[in-house]
C-alpha cells in the first residue's frame, strides 16, 4: 500500500470572472486551513499537461472548477469518477490538454488516481474581469465547506488555521 | 453549440451537385472555440472562412492597474502560453520606461522561452498534430519485430526492441478495450488518408508515451528558474526575481546549474533522436502535403532570444523581419511595427472611426458589436461580420506567423544553422525550397527550430555559469522601479516569438497606471477573418485547393489548420456538463 496522497486542484481562468471560481476556492482553502502533510492544494489555473507531474503518486484527486450544467447560477455540483471525463466534453481547456486529457493520459499511462471527485458551482458570468460576479462571490464559502467536508469524509483531519 | 468532442461536420443540403459548404467545429483537437467553414466544389476547397469565438478584452482587466503587475495577469490568459505572455508584458513596460535588463535576466528569459519551445513543439507534434497523420488504432495490428527494425533504421534511440514495442501495443490494447479513448477519441481512424504502415503508427504511439515522461522532466527547468508554482513567479519588470548566488542553496548556484545542464541535455537528446527522425519519417510518407497548404506567402517574425543586451534586433538568435512572396533569395525586410494595423470589417467589433478603418494596436479599441447568430445555426453569414478575431495586417497584407515564418525569415537572412538544417532536410527528401511553403513545410519548420533552439540551451546555461563564477550576479535593474522616476505618459511595446508565432503587447502608461493595453497573439494573425479589403486570413488562404475525399470526415482540412498550432488564447474553459450529461449531475445537499 502506498501512503495516501491527496491533491486538491483548483482550475479555471481568474481573468474570466466566474470561470476562476475553482482557483478562488482553493486560494481560500490555503489561507484558512492548516493542511496535513498528505494533502497538496494547487492553483492549476488553466494549465494542462504541465500538471501531469503533479498527478504522479496521487491516490485521490479533488478537482474544484466551474461546471456549466444548465442549472441556476451558484448551484453546487459534485461529480464522481467516471462522470467527470464524460461531463467535461470539449470545453475544458484553453487550447492544449485540459483536465479531460490529463485524466485520459493518466489512464493510458496507468497512473490515474483511484479516487476522483469534482466539486464546483454553476457559474453566472464568464466575461473579462478579475473578480467573481456578485451572485457567485458569496457562494465560495459554501464551496470551500463542501470541499472540506469531502476531505473529512476521506479521513483527512481538516483544522482551521 | 455542438457538444460532441469529435469535430461536428455540418453540411448544406440544397447545393448544386458537386458543390457543398461544410462547417467544422471545433477545429482544435482538444477544445472548441474555433470554427472553419469551407466551400467544396468537385472535391476541392474553393473558399474558406475561419471564425474564433474568443473575445479579447484584456484591457478591461488591466486598465488602472500598476504596470509592474501586468505580467501576473497576462500570464493567466492561457495555460500553455504563461511564460510568453509574462515575457511580452514585462518587455512592454521596460520598453515604455527605457529599462535595460541585466545580462543574467536576459539569459534566464531566453532559457525559459527556449524550454517552452521544446515542450510545446514536441507536445504539439505527438499529442495534437500526430493524430492527423498517425492512425492510432492501426498500431494494434503492427508487428513489434518489424517496428523494431523500422525504429533502428531511423534512429539510435535505445528504446527500440521488439519486446518494448509489444509492451506498448499491449498497453494500447487495454486502453482501447476500456472504451474510454479520451484524447484519442477524436481521430478519423481508418480514413484512407492515413498513410503510415501499422509499424509507423506503433512507433508514434510509443513515442507519444515517451514524450509525456520526457516533458515531465524537461519542464523541471521551469521550476528551477520560475518557481515551484505551475505559474511562473519570477518575472519582474527590470529583470528577474531569482537570485544568483553560488553560496546560497535557495539561489541559482552550481548545483542548480548542473541540474539545468543535465535537463537541457535530455531535452536535446529526445529532440534529435526521437522527434526529428519521426518528423522526417512522416514527411517522407506524405509527399503530397509538401505541395499544398501554403498560405499568403508573406511572413512576419518579431524575433527573439537576444544574444546580447544591445536591444538591437540584429542581436536576436531567431531573427526579426518580413519576407514577401515566398522569396528566400533576398534578405528579409526590417520590421516596422508602425505598419501593423487591425481591421474589424468582418469582426464583431465597432471602431469609432468606422469599421473600414485600420488601427495600430497602441490606439486599439475593443468595442464588441456582435451581429452573429443568436441561437443554433448551420452557417455564419460570412458576407458580414463572422469572427471575434480582429484582422491584423502588416502594410495592409495578411501575414503568416509561427515556425514557418521564423524559418523562412532566418533562411532568407542567411542564419547558418537554420539554413543548414533546411537544406539538409530538403536534400534528404529530394524536395525544392518551394516545398517549405506547405502544410508539411510548417510541420518541418517546427522541428527544425526546436532542434536549433535545443542546441543553444547548454551554451546559454554556460554563460550564466560564467557570470556566476566571475561575480556578475546582477539580476534586476532597479533604476526605474519607482513610479516617481517614470514619465507622466509613456507608450511601449514588448515582443516575443511565442512557439505559435509573433506575440506583441502594447502598453500605454499614464501617471503611473495602465491607460490602455492591447495584445496581438499568433493565432489572431493566422486565424484572422477577411479584412476591409476582403483579403483572406492565412488559414483561410491555406485551405484553397485542398482535396477533401470525404466531406463528412475532413481530415485534410484539420491537417492544414492544425499545422499552424492554433491557440485560442483567452477562450472560456468551463466544464460543460449540459445536454445528455445533465442526468449525471449529483446535487450536493
Amino acid at each position: 500500500m502506498q501512503p495516501p496522497k491527496i491533491l486538491v486542484l483548483g482550475l479555471g481562468n481568474t481573468l474570466l470572472q466566474d470561470d476562476g471560481l475553482g482557483v478562488r476556492a482553493v486560494e481560500r482553502l490555503m489561507a484558512e486551513y492548516d493542511l496535513p502533510e498528505e494533502v497538496e492544494v494547487l492553483d492549476g489555473g488553466v494549465m494542462g499537461l504541465d500538471l501531469l507531474s503533479r498527478l504522479e503518486g496521487v491516490t485521490a484527486l479533488l478537482v474544484v472548477d466551474a461546471v456549466r450544467a444548465g442549472l441556476p447560477p451558484g448551484t453546487p455540483i459534485r461529480l464522481v469518477g467516471a462522470a467527470i471525463p464524460t461531463a467535461l466534453g470539449q470545453k475544458m481547456s484553453m487550447h492544449q490538454a485540459g483536465l479531460q486529457d490529463l485524466l485520459a493520459v493518466s489512464a493510458f499511462r496507468g497512473t490515474l488516481p483511484q479516487r476522483i471527485v469534482l466539486h464546483g458551482l454553476e457559474p453566472e458570468i464568464i466575461g473579462w474581469g478579475n473578480e467573481l460576479s456578485p451572485n457567485i462571490a458569496p457562494q465560495i464559502d459554501k464551496l470551500v465547506d463542501s470541499v472540506v467536508q469531502e476531505l473529512r469524509d476521506w479521513g483527512v483531519a481538516m483544522q482551521h488555521a | 453549440m455542438p457538444k460532441t468532442f469529435l469535430p461536428l461536420v455540418g453540411s448544406q443540403t440544397a447545393a448544386p451537385p458537386g458543390s457543398q459548404r461544410i462547417a467544422i467545429d471545433p477545429i482544435t483537437r482538444i477544445e472548441g472555440h474555433l470554427r472553419v467553414e469551407v466551400q467544396i466544389d468537385n472535391g476541392r476547397v474553393t473558399d474558406a472562412w475561419s471564425s474564433g469565438t474568443s473575445f479579447r478584452g484584456m484591457e478591461l482587466v488591466l486598465q488602472g492597474r500598476d504596470p509592474r503587475d501586468a505580467w501576473a495577469f497576462t500570464q493567466r490568459i492561457c495555460g500553455v502560453c504563461t511564460t510568453v505572455h509574462a515575457i511580452a508584458s514585462v518587455r512592454a513596460v521596460e520598453n515604455a520606461l527605457g529599462i535595460v535588463v541585466p545580462d543574467n535576466a536576459r539569459i534566464i528569459r531566453n532559457l525559459l522561452e527556449g524550454i517552452q519551445y521544446l515542450q510545446d513543439h514536441v507536445i504539439h507534434f505527438y499529442h495534437l498534430h500526430a493524430l492527423d497523420w498517425v492512425d492510432v488504432v492501426s498500431a494494434l495490428s503492427a508487428d513489434p519485430a518489424a517496428t523494431s527494425s523500422l525504429a533502428k533504421s531511423i534512429s539510435s534511440w535505445p528504446n527500440s526492441s521488439a519486446a518494448y514495442f509489444a509492451s506498448v501495443q499491449g498497453k494500447l490494447q487495454v486502453f482501447v478495450n476500456s472504451g474510454q479513448l479520451g484524447i484519442f477519441a477524436n481521430g478519423y481512424w481508418g480514413h484512407p488518408a492515413y498513410k503510415l504502415p501499422p509499424e509507423g503508427n506503433l512507433l508514434a504511439v510509443a513515442h507519444y508515451l515517451e514524450a509525456l515522461d520526457w516533458q515531465r522532466e524537461v519542464i523541471k527547468m521551469h521550476a528551477i528558474l520560475g518557481g515551484k508554482n505551475p505559474h511562473p513567479q519570477t518575472y519582474l519588470v527590470g529583470g528577474m526575481a531569482i537570485p544568483i548566488d553560488p553560496a546560497s542553496p535557495a539561489a541559482i548556484n552550481p548545483s542548480r546549474i548542473a541540474q539545468l545542464k543535465s535537463l537541457a541535455a535530455q531535452g536535446l537528446d529526445f529532440v534529435s533522436r526521437v522527434y526529428y527522425p519521426d518528423l522526417q519519417l512522416i514527411a517522407s510518407l506524405y509527399p503530397e502535403w509538401t505541395g499544398m497548404g501554403g498560405s499568403t506567402g508573406n511572413y512576419l517574425s518579431v524575433g527573439d532570444f537576444p544574444v546580447n543586451n544591445s536591444g538591437n534586433p540584429s542581436a536576436f538568435y531567431v531573427p526579426r523581419g518580413v519576407v514577401w512572396n515566398n522569396n528566400l533569395d533576398s534578405p528579409p525586410q526590417d520590421l516596422d511595427q508602425n505598419q501593423i494595423k487591425e481591421y474589424v470589417a468582418h469582426s464583431w467589433y465597432r471602431y469609432a472611426a468606422g469599421d473600414g478603418a485600420g488601427l495600430h494596436p497602441a490606439q486599439g479599441e475593443t468595442r464588441p458589436n456582435y451581429t452573429g447568430p443568436q441561437s443554433d445555426y448551420d452557417f455564419l453569414n460570412t458576407d458580414g461580420k463572422y469572427s471575434w478575431l480582429k484582422a491584423p495586417r502588416y502594410s495592409d497584407a495578411p501575414m503568416e506567423v509561427g515556425p514557418l515564418a521564423r524559418v523562412a525569415i532566418a533562411y532568407a537572412a542567411g542564419h547558418p544553422r537554420i539554413k543548414q538544417l533546411v537544406d539538409e532536410l530538403l536534400g534528404k527528401l529530394g524536395l525544392p525550397k518551394a516545398a517549405l511553403f506547405s502544410t508539411m513545410g510548417r510541420v518541418a519548420a517546427r522541428g527544425i527550430e526546436t532542434l536549433a533552439i535545443a542546441e543553444q540551451l547548454n551554451g546559454w546555461i554556460g554563460q550564466l555559469e560564467t557570470n556566476m563564477n566571475s561575480g556578475n550576479l546582477a539580476i534586476h535593474n532597479k533604476t526605474r522601479w519607482e513610479p516617481a522616476t517614470w514619465p507622466a505618459d509613456a507608450i511601449g511595446w514588448g515582443t516575443t516569438e511565442a512557439p505559435r508565432g509573433a506575440l506583441g503587447h502594447w502598453i500605454h502608461i499614464k501617471n503611473g497606471k495602465i491607460a490602455n493595453y492591447q495584445a496581438i497573439v499568433a493565432t489572431v494573425w493566422n486565424g484572422s477573418p477577411r479584412d476591409a479589403a476582403g483579403q483572406r486570413g492565412p488559414w483561410e488562404q491555406s485551405l484553397i485547393g485542398t482535396p477533401v475525399a470525404d466531406p463528412a470526415r475532413p481530415v485534410e482540412i484539420l491537417r492544414t489548420i492544425h499545422s499552424f498550432d492554433p491557440c485560442m488564447a483567452c477562450a472560456v474553459h468551463v466544464v460543460d456538463a449540459a445536454g445528455s450529461e445533465v442526468t449525471r449531475i449529483q446535487i450536493v445537499p
